[in-house]
C-alpha cells in the first residue's frame, strides 16, 4: 500500500523533526544560559546569604530555594550528602526564591531564626513538617510557627524580627537576582557560578565533581 | 489528497504547539488550551478519514471534522481579538497568572501564535469545504 507508506513516513518525519528542533533549541538555550550567568556573576552570590559547610571550601553550591517546594525538600539531603562525601571541599549558599503564596513569610521566619543562630534547625524543621503547614500549595506561616517548639527560639523576638525591613530587602534582592539569572523554578543551582542547566541529582553531582577536580 | 493536507496541518499544529510549550517553556494560557482541545483530535480524526472502510474515499469525514474546526476557529479569532486589544483583557477568561493578551512570541516580527492558529483552522475549513463540494454534490 503506497498510501500507508506515505502516511507512516510523514508521521515519523514529524517526530524526527520535533526531536531535532528540540535538541537544537535546547543546545542554543544552554549556551545562552551559561553565558548569561557568566556575565551576571555578581548576581549569583551575596554576602548576606546564609552559608553551610566549610568557609574555605573551593567549591560553592548556590541554591535558590522555596521552603514550600517539594523538590527543594527532596534535594536538601542530597546536597548535604554531596558536602559530606567531599569533606572540606564543598559549601552551600542558600538564596530565597519564595514562589508559593506566603512562602516569603516562611523565609522571613528563617531569617529571624538566623538572628538567633537557629537557621539550619529551622530550615530542617520546615522540611520535616511540610505537610503540617502547607495547604494546597499555600504556605501557612501561623501553622509553621506552631512547629518550632524545642528549637530554643525566643518566639517573641522572632515575631518582631519577621517584620524587619532588612529581611524584606534581602528577600526582594534574592528574587531580583533570580530573575536576572533566569532562575524561574526551584531549586535553582549554581556551582562556582556555573548554572545547572539540566536538572537532576546526577547532573548536580557531575557538576560538583567536575568543579572539585578543577579546583583541588 | 485534501484530507492528507488537512492531516498535515493538524499534525504541524500539534507538534508546533507542543514545541512552544514543552521545549520553549511558554505556558499555554486558557484560550490556548481551548484551541488545543479542538485541534489535537483532528490529527487523529483526519488519519482515520484517510483509511476508509470498504470505500475508496471516506465521504463522512467532513461531517465529523468540520464542527471541531469551526469551533476551534471561533476560539482562535476570539484569542486574536484579545491579543490585539479589541476585546479588553478584563472580559476574557484567563486565570490570574497567565495573561492571554500578553504577546509571548513574534516570529519574523509579526506572526503570533493566535495568528498561526487562525491560519491552521481556516485552511482546514477551506479544504474541507472544497472536499465536500467535490464529493457530496
Amino acid at each position: 500500500m503506497k498510501k500507508n507508506m506515505i502516511v507512516v513516513a510523514t508521521a515519523i518525519l514529524f517526530v524526527v523533526l520535533f526531536i531535532v528542533a528540540a535538541t537544537l533549541y535546547n543546545n542554543q538555550k544552554d549556551k545562552e544560559l551559561s553565558s548569561a550567568s557568566l556575565e551576571k556573576i555578581e548576581h549569583v552570590q551575596r554576602d548576606y546569604s546564609p552559608r553551610m559547610g566549610p568557609i574555605d571550601a573551593k567549591v560553592t553550591i548556590v541554591e535558590f530555594f522555596d521552603p514550600a517546594c517539594g523538590t527543594c525538600s527532596a534535594f536538601y539531603p542530597f546536597v548535604k550528602k554531596l558536602m559530606n562525601d567531599n569533606p572540606g571541599k564543598v559549601n552551600l549558599v542558600l538564596r530565597y526564591l519564595p514562589l508559593h503564596q506566603n512562602s516569603d513569610v516562611i523565609v522571613s521566619i528563617f531569617e529571624a531564626a538566623r538572628l538567633q543562630n537557629r537557621f539550619r534547625e529551622t530550615l530542617e524543621r520546615a522540611y520535616q513538617t511540610r505537610e503540617a503547614w502547607i495547604d494546597h500549595h499555600v504556605a501557612r506561616p501561623e501553622k509553621f510557627l506552631e512547629q518550632l517548639g524545642g528549637l530554643g527560639l525566643d518566639m517573641e523576638k522572632l515575631n518582631e524580627d519577621i517584620r524587619s525591613a532588612e529581611i524584606a530587602r534581602r528577600i526582594k534582592l534574592d528574587m531580583l537576582d533570580a530573575q536576572q539569572l533566569k532562575v524561574s523554578r526551584t531549586p535553582g543551582f549554581f556551582v562556582n557560578g556555573k548554572p545547572l542547566v539540566h536538572f537532576g541529582y546526577q547532573q548536580l553531582q557531575q557538576l560538583v565533581e567536575s568543579e572539585i577536580s578543577a579546583n583541588y | 489528497m485534501l484530507i492528507f493536507i488537512c492531516w498535515l496541518i493538524a499534525m504541524a499544529a500539534l507538534f508546533g504547539s507542543l514545541f512552544f510549550s514543552e521545549v520553549m517553556g511558554l505556558k499555554p494560557c486558557v484560550l490556548c488550551w481551548w484551541q488545543r482541545i479542538f485541534i489535537y483530535p483532528l490529527a487523529v480524526l483526519f488519519l482515520v478519514g484517510l483509511f476508509p472502510q470498504g470505500h475508496k474515499v471516506d465521504r463522512s469525514v467532513v461531517r465529523y471534522t468540520l464542527p471541531l474546526a469551526v469551533i476551534g476557529l471561533g476560539f482562535a479569532i476570539y484569542h486574536y481579538l484579545v491579543y490585539s486589544g479589541f476585546i479588553p483583557e478584563s472580559l476574557q477568561p484567563c486565570s490570574e497568572d497567565l495573561s492571554c493578551a500578553e504577546i509571548n512570541l513574534e516570529l519574523m516580527g509579526f506572526v503570533t501564535i493566535p495568528m498561526l492558529s487562525i491560519f491552521a483552522y481556516s485552511a482546514i475549513i477551506m479544504l474541507l469545504l472544497i472536499y465536500r463540494k467535490r464529493f457530496y454534490q
